[in-house]
C-alpha cells in the first residue's frame, strides 16, 4: 500500500515538474499562422511595441487595450499599421489599425472581447518593412458570451 | 442612426498631437452566439472606421468580432490646420454613419 502511495506521490511530483517545465513562450500554431499570414512570413521581433492590457480580466466582454509603439512618426520612419491577434477566440483577428506620419503618436486604444484565458499579441508594421510585437498572457474570469467549445 | 460620441479638443496649436476618442452604439453581434432555441444569431458588425482630416485619411481601423459591443477607439493626429474631422463607420447590413467635428488650429 505504501508503495502505491509512494508511486502516486512520485507521479504527482513529476506532473508538477512537467507543468513548470512547459515553455512559457510556446505560441500555438494557429496564432503563429495568423501572424505569419499578416506579415507575409516576415520575421517579427519582440520589442518596440507595448501592449497594455490587464493580466487579470474580470469581464471578457469589454477588455480595454492600449497599444503604443516607439517611433518618431516622421514621414521617413513611422508606424504603418498595428494589428491585434488573440489565441483562443473563435477568430484569431481582433482589430487592425492603419496609421501614418500624420498620426503624430503611434498609440491606439480600444476595447476587445476575450472568450477565455489566452495570449494576446500586438504586431506593428514599420515604414521600413520591419515587424515588431508584444504578447501578454491574460487570465479571464468571466468569458465573453459564447456557446459550445472554445 | 446609432448614437456616436466623438471627443476631440476644439482648439489646438499647430503641430500639436491631439487625441480623438470615438464611441458608437452598436451590438457588434459576433455570429457565434445562439438563442435559447438553438438558432444562430446572425452576424452584425461594424467593419471599418475611417477618420478624414479635411478630406485626407489620417487613420483607419478594421474591426473583427472580437471588438467589444459599442466600439471604442482612441487615436492621435497632428493638428495641421483648422477644419473638420470626419469619422465614418461602415458595417454589415448597410450600416454607415458619419460624424463630423470642427477643430480650430491656431
Amino acid at each position: 500500500m505504501s508503495a502505491t502511495r509512494r508511486r502516486f506521490l512520485v507521479a504527482g511530483a513529476g506532473l508538477g515538474v512537467a507543468l513548470i517545465v512547459r515553455p512559457a513562450a510556446a505560441t500555438p500554431e494557429e496564432l503563429a499562422a495568423a501572424i505569419a499570414a499578416y506579415t507575409g512570413g516576415a520575421k517579427v521581433s519582440p520589442g518596440r511595441v507595448s501592449l497594455d492590457i490587464a493580466k487579470l480580466v474580470d469581464n471578457g466582454n469589454t477588455v480595454p487595450v492600449v497599444v503604443s509603439v516607439v517611433s518618431p512618426m516622421t514621414p521617413s520612419d513611422h508606424v504603418k499599421a498595428i494589428a491585434i491577434f488573440n489565441e483562443r477566440n473563435p477568430e484569431r483577428d481582433v482589430a487592425r489599425f492603419a496609421l501614418g506620419p500624420r498620426a503624430g503618436r503611434a498609440k491606439v486604444e480600444t476595447r476587445i472581447r476575450l472568450a477565455t484565458s489566452q495570449k494576446v499579441t500586438a504586431v506593428a508594421t514599420m515604414s521600413d518593412g520591419s515587424f515588431w510585437s508584444d504578447t501578454v498572457d491574460v487570465v479571464v474570469v468571466l468569458a465573453a458570451c459564447l456557446e459550445g467549445d472554445i | 442612426m446609432a448614437r456616436a460620441i466623438v471627443t476631440v479638443t476644439q482648439t489646438a496649436k499647430r503641430g500639436d498631437v491631439i487625441e480623438i476618442r470615438t464611441l458608437i452604439g452598436h451590438p457588434m453581434e459576433t455570429g457565434f452566439r445562439v438563442t435559447g432555441e438553438g438558432a444562430r444569431i446572425p452576424r452584425d458588425l461594424i467593419r471599418k472606421l475611417t477618420c478624414r482630416y479635411n478630406g485626407d485619411i489620417v487613420f483607419g481601423a478594421e474591426f473583427f468580432p472580437a471588438i467589444a459591443a459599442n466600439p471604442f477607439v482612441a487615436f492621435h493626429t497632428i493638428a495641421t490646420e483648422s477644419g473638420t474631422l470626419s469619422l465614418t463607420w461602415e458595417g454589415d447590413n448597410g450600416f454607415a454613419q458619419t460624424e463630423t467635428v470642427a477643430i480650430r488650429v491656431t
